[in-house]
């Protein structure tokens, strides 16, 4: 199996492992919508989607009515409807522009994926190989620059649609990106400057920063959320924001917008854009992992080494790659919860007060938090 | 009217970061994400009905199994939609309802029409027609929207009666009346 593998041209390679990621990817955006659906049922007191079931299923003993009160198979029939719906091109659209607006906005989340590393094993030599599609030094920068690009798809969709609601969405979208963006890097500059420390080779890639919060010691072993709680809080802020989310989703809007960008798509089209926003949230979850709460590692000062040691997982590199993938899984699972929660907590701002925010309270906020690491981290 | 100044308390640095009250709301949030669901699978469970509601109309018997109607018609007549309409037939000597003159030889409320006012069992004599619990009427044509009267003693069923009038009144012709 493994030679087999490993005698194949390494272009195929990273074909199967980019199909695979995708094939991921994509199902779990789509069980987040499902997700979304339970979680503001639940808090909202209600049952929430718990009715379609195939009829084959009913058969099965306890799983199948377990399932249906869970509201997998309307995940499914979502899935289906979506495809199956007539898909609509309103005739007043550029059409060109507005059928590339949703490609355009799964391009960047999916592409982003590539450079995020989502487990580690162990190899014979005892050391840390990252599981990843593409392990680059600019990591971070890749991840910024790539994902930044999906605000074109918003903007697009909100001009080519030619109508008045898409188009203010499309505005609202773009400045609210940019002016959030900026908060967003500078709150992880300090990460970076902890990790290269002056005179070694510098590294913008997210596998050193996990390395370093995989230590033992008191300061080794802390996760950066500890080590920096402003960062990471300002860090949270702006990737509500930045992945459109209450209460910063001003794109959408639908109490003032009907429905921002989106109003004028329908059925495949639309869902692209779903699932699109979803992948974001995804990939935005798992750099916030990775930067701040330790990546794969299950508890702060517990690397994933000595979890391996612990449950003798040293010499099975495939067990502990799993292993590793799961604890990573189920840390962005908490923070796509932490997501859903939020958004059934706070109402949207107004856009005012996201601009006044982003600028006014954020990006001094930022600035401040670095400079006073910058100097924090020279005096040590 | 007198104006009463409210001085406004200015915000501490606290409450302007959100955060405490974010947090709260977060709480409160997670407090409902446990808390047991507040509503009704519908068609498998069914809201507890309160006495008194006024459901779709129904014709009732007494315990003996008896029809109560008499087809008087005041409820036809004081219906206000015009809902009902009643024939009035006479009854077989001999039959088990032989205490009065007459019976309803069709009985029938169009629920198309029928505005659960509850005047015609208010209005009833024999207490005979009853606002009961069912709440959900549905059809897929304008017929079968009009409740016969075999549907409607269905729906009725039989309550319980504490007066008997009819009875009492034979008993009391037969002593002569002496009341």
């Amino acid at each position: 199996m493994n030679e087999l593998w490993t005698s194949l041209p390494p272009v195929v390679q990273l074909f199967v492992k980019g199909v695979a990621v995708i094939a991921i990817i994509f199902p779990l955006a789509g069980a987040c919508s499902l997700a979304e659906r339970k979680v503001s049922a639940w808090i909202m007191g209600r049952p929430g989607p718990n009715r379609a079931i195939p009829f084959w299923f009913e058969w099965v003993p306890v799983l199948g009515p377990f399932l249906q009160k869970l509201g997998v198979f309307h995940l499914m029939s979502d899935g289906l409807k979506m495809l199956f719906k007539e898909d609509s091109l309103p005739g007043h659209v550029n059409k060109p522009y507005f059928i590339l607006a949703p490609v355009l906005a799964m391009v960047p989340a999916f592409t982003t994926v590539t450079v995020v590393p989502f487990g580690a094993y162990l190899d014979s030599a005892g050391r840390l190989v990252p599981l990843m599609l593409a392990n680059v030094d600019v990591g971070i920068l890749a991840v910024f620059a790539v994902g930044s690009l999906g605000v074109y798809s918003l903007i697009i969709a909100g001009w080519s649609s030619n109508s008045k609601y898409p188009f203010l969405g499309g505005v609202r979208a773009s400045a609210q990106l940019i002016s959030y963006e900026l908060s967003m890097t500078l709150a992880v500059l300090p990460v970076f400057l902890w990790t290269n420390a002056p005179g070694a080779a510098g590294s913008l890639s997210l596998v050193r920063v996990v390395e370093f919060q995989s230590g033992t010691g008191l300061w080794s072993g802390m996760w950066f959320a500890f080590l920096m709680p402003l960062s990471a809080f300002i860090f949270l802020v702006t990737l509500f924001a930045e992945t459109n989310r209450l209460p910063f989703d001003m794109a959408e809007g639908e109490a003032d917008l009907v429905g921002g960008f989106h109003t004028e798509y329908g059925a495949f089209k639309w869902s692209l854009f779903f699932v699109a926003e979803y992948s974001h949230m995804l990939v935005g979850s798992g750099v916030f992992v990775l930067l701040f709460l330790g990546g794969w590692n299950p508890l702060p000062w517990v690397p994933l080494a000595r979890a391996a040691e612990w449950l003798h997982l040293a010499g099975q590199p495939v067990l502990l790659g799993l292993l590793s993938v799961a604890i990573f899984l189920g840390k962005i699972i908490l923070m796509i919860f932490l997501f859903m929660w939020v958004r059934f907590t706070l109402p949207r701002f107004r856009y005012d007060q996201v601009m006044k925010l982003g600028w006014q309270r954020l990006l001094p906020l930022a600035i401040a938090n670095l400079i006073v690491y910058a100097i924090l981290i020279a005096s040590l | 009217m007198a104006v009463i100044p409210v001085q406004r308390q200015p915000l501490s640095l606290a409450e302007r970061t959100y955060v405490p009250q974010i947090l709260a709301g977060l709480r409160v949030t997670l407090r409902h994400f446990f808390a047991p669901n507040v509503t009704l699978s519908y068609p498998e469970q069914r809201p507890a009905i309160p006495p008194g509601y006024r459901g779709v109309p129904t014709l009732v018997k007494d315990p003996l199994g008896r029809e109560k109607c008499v087809s008087c018609q005041l409820c036809e007549f004081v219906c206000p939609p015009k809902a009902i309409r009643i024939t009035p037939g006479a009854i077989p000597a001999g039959t088990p309802a032989a205490h009065v003159e007459k019976a309803p030889q069709a009985f029938d409320i169009d629920m198309l029409r029928c505005i659960y006012c509850g005047l015609c069992e208010e209005v009833c004599p024999e207490e005979a027609i009853f606002l009961q619990n069912q709440f959900s009427m549905s059809g897929y044509s304008r017929d079968e929207m009009v409740n016969h009267k075999d549907r409607l003693y269905e729906l009725g069923g039989t309550l319980p009666d504490s007066h008997f009038k009819w009875d009492k009144k034979k008993e009391a012709a037969a002593h002569g009346n002496a009341h």
